[in-house]
Parts: structure tokens; sequence; C-alpha cells
């Protein structure tokens, strides 16, 4: 296992190189650019034995993709922001044919204003595409999530793309030692083996056909069966990676859970910075745990009510605003129904960091964990969202 | 909605792949139409562009010695749609643009 210095962005070009990846259709959008940069490299210099090809849009990139999937080819992506949303319409269409392919996204914040910087606005648009999402927390974990996702994705009981989300900049651009895995080692983890329907001249089928007002329903129907399927898939997955190579996460991760009264929940790269807010705390009294969200869909309702027993306040940490909102938060919202329809004890505050990059200290979730400390002895709680490291 | 009793979503090939190909045959969608093309066969002359036109091979070619010029033309009223590029097609005005009356 050789083990290098790769910035996020690498990390997922590596991985991708390491699944034996057949098609890489790519436009170049910031944070994303190093990693579709790399895929051109390792095709170029004969390192990954891929079709390289080269779009005029990220709508074109995404349909490219599902051209190679309905074939049976291993299809990957990386995009970021207007690219992802500009894929959006073709990822619909990749979800509902039952393609599998997996996509690295470096989130960062949608225009308008403009920004290049990170936030997590353009994943969220995507929440409901029919599409797993997962949210990493460093190099070694996007390089390990985008070979489970293609485990997940692929089997039989899923067959549906997977998003493995990175924060842009935070982590797109940050270097770290990566431990990478021999690609014959990971193809017997994933093995190459075509279960999903694809286009085959000696056994004919047609795809992208007409569901009218008889058959529709039915076809999404079957969608959400997969994406509930998928999470017994995800975990099984990660499981046999620990088994394979001694590195495992979970679906969601606990910190200092065991005899927390509240709670924060968190994801992508500032799940570390909440991790040290945790700590911080903890040293001045406050009995705080953390769960680390990793994959958002589908989303692990029963194993975050497991985690959830006993808390008391429990506040999302959510990097995208869902404007217009009953709460800002997108995973807060998700929690809420959790709540509201299983754990009707808990109370639940909803918080946004980091948008548009707003920097997000260790003080300021040492804060929050205060203001969860405060509510759960009795202060009035907040009907709104608070939003931390905004001017007045 | 058809009042036979369909495929519960169990059932239903994933994806929404149509596996058994050519069953476009078998559906009747005469039904689509509100106008029906109607060809003239004495103004008819043999020019072939409706047959080229038609998107859904609904136009139908007929080897006929009797006929004129050995063939003819005929709508295959099961599978013509009523588009009517056919009837804006046909350079000698040989087809009708009859209202269907059911
Ligand atoms: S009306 Fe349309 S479908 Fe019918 S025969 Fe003419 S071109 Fe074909
Ligand atoms: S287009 Fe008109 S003239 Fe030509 S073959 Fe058809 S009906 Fe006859």
């Amino acid at each position: 296992m050789p083990r290098l210095a790769l910035t996020t962005n690498y990390a997922v070009a590596h991985a991708a190189k390491d699944s034996d990846v057949d098609v890489v259709a790519a436009y170049p959008i910031t944070p994303s650019t190093p990693a579709a940069e790399k895929l051109a490299e390792f095709v170029a210099n004969g390192e990954m034995d891929a079709e390289y090809i080269h779009v005029e849009s990220e709508h074109s990139a995404a349909s490219a993709l599902v051209g190679a999937s309905a074939t049976g080819a291993r299809a990957f992506t990386v995009t970021a922001s207007q690219g992802l949303i500009y894929m959006s319409e073709v990822l619909y269409i990749a979800s509902g044919l039952r393609l599998p392919m997996v996509l690295g996204v470096a989130s960062r914040a949608l225009s308008a204003p403009l920004s290049i910087w990170g936030d997590m606005h353009d994943i969220a648009s995507l929440r409901d595409a029919g599409l797993m999402i997962y949210f990493v927390s460093s190099a070694q974990e996007a390089y390990d999530t985008v070979i489970q996702a293609f485990k997940v994705a692929e089997d039989p009981r899923v067959h549906l793309p997977a998003i493995v989300d990175y924060d842009g900049f935070v982590l797109s651009h940050v270097t770290e030692p990566v431990e990478t895995i021999e690609r014959e080692e990971v193809l017997k983890y994933i093995p190459k083996s075509i279960t999903w329907n694809v286009l085959n001249p000696k056994k004919p089928i047609s795809i992208g056909t007409v569901g009218d007002p008889d058959y529709y329903y039915e076809f999404k129907y079957q969608q959400q069966v997969a994406m509930e399927n998928a999470l017994k898939v995800a975990e099984e997955a990660d499981r046999e990676f620990e088994r394979m190579f001694g590195r495992g996460y979970g679906i969601i991760e606990p910190y200092r859970m065991d005899d927390a009264e509240i709670a924060m929940i968190a994801y992508g790269a500032h799940a570390g910075t909440a991790r040290v807010a945790v700590d911080k705390a903890r040293e001045k009294g406050i009995k705080v745990g953390l769960v680390r969200l990793r994959l958002w869909r589908p989303f692990p309702s029963e194993q975050l009510k497991k985690l959830l027993e006993g808390i008391s306040v429990v506040g999302v940490l959510d990097r995208a605003m869902a404007l217009g909102g009953p709460l800002q938060g997108p995973v807060a919202l998700d929690v809420g129904t959790l709540i509201a329809t299983r754990m009707p004890d808990v109370r639940l505050v909803s918080f946004t960091i980091g948008i548009g990059q707003r920097d997000v200290r260790v003080e300021d979730l040492v804060r929050v964990a205060e203001m969860l400390d405060e509510i759960s002895k009795g202060k009035e709680i907040p009907m709104k969202t608070i939003p931390i490291g905004l001017r007045e | 909605m058809s009042m036979t009793k369909l495929p519960g979503w169990r059932e239903l090939p994933e994806g929404a792949v149509v596996r058994d190909v050519g069953n476009t045959e078998t559906i009747d969608v005469s039904g689509w139409r509100v106008f029906k093309p109607v060809i003239i066969d004495e103004k008819c002359t043999r020019c072939r562009l409706c047959w080229i036109y038609c998107p859904d091979g609904a136009i139908l070619e007929v080897v006929d010695e009797k006929a004129r010029m050995g063939k003819r033309y005929e709508v295959d009223y099961m599978h013509c749609k009523g588009c009517g590029i056919c009837w804006r097609e046909c350079p000698v005005n040989a087809i009708e643009w009859v209202p269907e009356e059911r």
C-alpha cells in the first residue's frame, strides 16, 4: 500500500484510477479542476486504461457518463458548484435509468453573488435527485469512499449513481498523507461485474422509455426501494472494506457520545473542527458529543436515532441554506423530521456555518456547545436557524 | 387509465427498460388521432415522400401489379398516430386530412 502525499482532489483521482474506471468525462470547474487534470494525466501517461471524453460542458459530461454506464463501463467524473447544477437534469435521468456511476464533488457555493469558495449549496440542491450522497472529512476518507461508492452503486440491490462530496478548498486543496491500495487489491473488493441493464446488440433492450400515468409511479417507487437498500449495502461495503484494508468509518460516526447529554451533528471537513470544539467544551464541563454524518442520501434515520437516545438537545451545523424553509439547514430539516416523528423529547437547534467559506473557528463551535447547554438547562429555544459568523 | 390489471412495482423491469424490443408493432395508437390521413390514389404520383417522412412507418408501400406503376400507398391505421406530417409533405395534395369520428 503506497503512502502518498495527496490533496483530496488528487486522492479522488487516484481512487478512480485504482478502481480501474473505464470512462471519465469531465469539464474543469474550480475547485475540482485539479482532479480532472490528474485523471487526464493518468490516461495520457497510460497509467489508467480509460477513455477520457473531452466534453463542452458538465451537462455533456454527465450525458457521456450515462451513455458509458449504459454500455456497462465503470464511469466517473468530478465537478462542483455551477457544474453540478448544470449536470442535475442528466443526474436525475442517470438515477431513473438505474445506472451506477460515481461523481466526486468538491463542494462550492452557488452564484450569485459569484463565489468560487466552498460551501454546500451545490450538493444540497441535489438532495432529492435519487443519487447517494457521501460526505467525507479527509483525503484518505475521500479515497476510500470513492472505492466504496462503486461497490454500493454497482450492487444489484442498489444500481444508483453516487456522489462523494468533499468541501471545496478546505479539503480539495489540502495535502494529507493517503494510503493508496494496489489496483489488483481494489479489484478484489470491487470486481468488474455488470449486473445492471446494459445495451448489447446481441441482447437488445430499449432504455430511456416513456413512463405514462399507468407506470411512472411504480418506477419512482423502485428508486426509493433501491435507496432504502443502499443504506444496508453501504454499511456492509464499509465493513468489508475495513476487513480487507483496515479502515472503516461507518455511515454515521459518533464522537464522545457515550455519556453525552447534548450533541452536535456535523458533516464534511467541519466535523473535524467540531471534534476539537467538543474536546474544548468538555474541558469546561459541558457534556457534549458529536455525530458526524457520512451518508446523507439515503438518510440513516435508525442509526441516528440510536445515537441520539438520551440526548436532550441536538444542534445541527449546516453548510448550506434552504432559503425560505421552516429552518435553513438542509440536514437540520431531515433531523427535525426524524425528531418530530420518532423522538419527540429531543429538541433541535439549527445553525448555519461556513457559508461562502466564512471561517469556522473552534471558538465558534465551542459557543454552539454552550448555547445547546444553556437550552438544555431551560433557556428559551430559538425558532429560527442561528447564523454562526454572520455580521449584524 | 387502463382497466386491465397492470403489473405492480416488483414485477416491472428496473429502470423502465423494455426487453421485448420491437413491441411497438403490437401497440395500437389509433386512439391518439383527432384527424386521419386518407390517400387519394388517383392523385398520387408514387413519389414516396409520405413513406419517407412518416415517423412511425405507418405508410405502407404495397406492391400491386394491377395498380398504376405496380404499387400504391396505404395508411396503416393501427400505427398511424395522426401527426399530419404525410399530409403536409405530399407535394400534390394527394392526402386528405379527415376528422376522426368515433
Ligand atoms: S399522419 Fe403521421 S403517423 Fe399517420 S401516416 Fe401520416 S405521417 Fe404517419
Ligand atoms: S407523398 Fe403524396 S404523391 Fe407522394 S407517394 Fe405519398 S401520397 Fe403519393
